[in-house]
């Protein structure tokens, strides 16, 4: 069997299983690329039928803030694809009560609707999951 | 849970971070640099000490040691090889690493 | 227990990669199977056949081809990310593959246990 097939086979044979991921995202937009590549991790999941999470906390709900002018950067805004999670059957979005406040960030400034937590509804979510991938 | 930090309390706030979200009875695994939090004498010393209250804290030995630090670890907290690190990985259902 | 391995900084950079091949190394000594190494971000640079690093230093890259050879390792290297920063399959070590983001998301499932390496 050819590597593409073998790994397809061994894909949808993963997909039987449902765990429960969780996708951590405590950095900043464009000082690094950790949102960013990220954010590809949790597009990827989308393909595997698992039950998802997105966590934003410290400098991750950054990424979620409207306005985001990259044009003189010369560097892909890539903001608006929070937007198409919903398209990919990823709902659960939690963003950190904490972590807003401590940036002066209010809700309607993120540009995507998303369930705000404090940091002790954050933990209590971390331990139910079956995998947690950080970036 | 099992909590794995890398990062000394200075440069970054991972540390921190990690302990706003441990539930009582997690473990805490401080690897790297994130093993000069629990050296005697260093101002994270206070919050680790407490951590050891609520968690389980260890600190991996080869990075102790290739640092220079191994003698002024934080009483309380444990010293585990790698095999311990595996240990603990295979121990608890989940881990996450707070990078 | 099968075990994941994610390592998302290249090599000497960061210790990062130093502590994914010890934990690895560690895991197969207690009798765990090391499901998949899967490198991703600058990772994917700890695939890279064209590092020379000093004779007295150790050699990361080939060290992760030994590891893949002696115990037969799934080394993968993210397709997007390796494109990004120059890893093509004409300067891949010996025992690396490339592979797309997906191997990843496998390994969290297939595995028991997926740790994560990082900065």
């Amino acid at each position: 069997m050819s590597q593409v097939a073998e790994e397809t086979e061994s894909e949808a044979a993963a997909e039987a299983v449902v765990k429960k991921f969780m996708f951590v995202s405590r950095k900043a937009p464009y000082g690094t690329i950790y949102a960013l590549e990220g954010l590809e991790v949790v597009l990827i999941s989308a393909a595997f039928n698992q039950d998802v999470s997105l966590a934003f906390l410290d400098d991750g709900v950054y990424a979620l803030l409207k306005g985001q002018q990259t044009k003189a950067l010369e560097v892909k805004n890539f903001s608006p694809t929070y937007r198409a999670l919903e398209g990919y059957d990823i709902e659960k979005l939690y963003v950190e009560r904490e972590s807003l406040a401590a940036r002066g960030i209010r809700e309607d400034q993120l540009i995507v609707p998303v369930q705000v937590v404090d940091a002790k509804e954050m933990a209590a979510l971390m331990e139910q999951q079956d995998v947690i991938i950080g970036f | 849970m099992l909590h794995i930090v890398n990062k000394s309390p200075y440069e970054k706030s991972s540390l921190t971070s990690c302990l706003a979200h441990a539930s009582k009875g997690s473990a805490l695994l401080l690897i790297e640099d994130a093993v000069y939090a629990a050296t005697k004498g260093n101002s994270a010393e206070a919050d680790i000490r407490r951590a050891t209250q609520e968690l389980t804290v260890y600190a991996l030995g080869p990075d102790l040691e290739a640092r220079g630090v191994r003698a002024s670890i934080v009483d309380g907290v444990k010293v585990v090889d790698y095999g311990g690190f595996v240990d603990l990985v295979a121990e608890h259902r989940t881990n996450q690493s707070w990078l | 227990m099968k075990i994941g391995v994610l390592v998302n900084e290249g090599p000497y950079n960061h210790q990062a990669a130093d502590t994914a091949y010890q934990f690895a190394r560690a895991a197969l000594a207690k009798g765990h199977q090391v499901q998949r190494v899967f490198f991703y971000n600058d990772g994917v640079n700890n695939a890279s056949k064209l590092t020379e690093p000093p004779q007295d230093d150790r050699q990361i890259v080939n060290r992760w081809s030994k590891l893949a050879e002696e115990h037969g390792i799934d080394l993968v290297v993210c397709v997007a990310a390796g494109l990004r920063r120059g890893l093509v399959k004409d300067n891949l070590a010996p025992g690396f593959r490339i592979s797309g983001l997906g191997q990843l998301v496998e390994a969290g499932i297939e595995s028991d246990r997926l740790v994560a390496f990082g900065d």
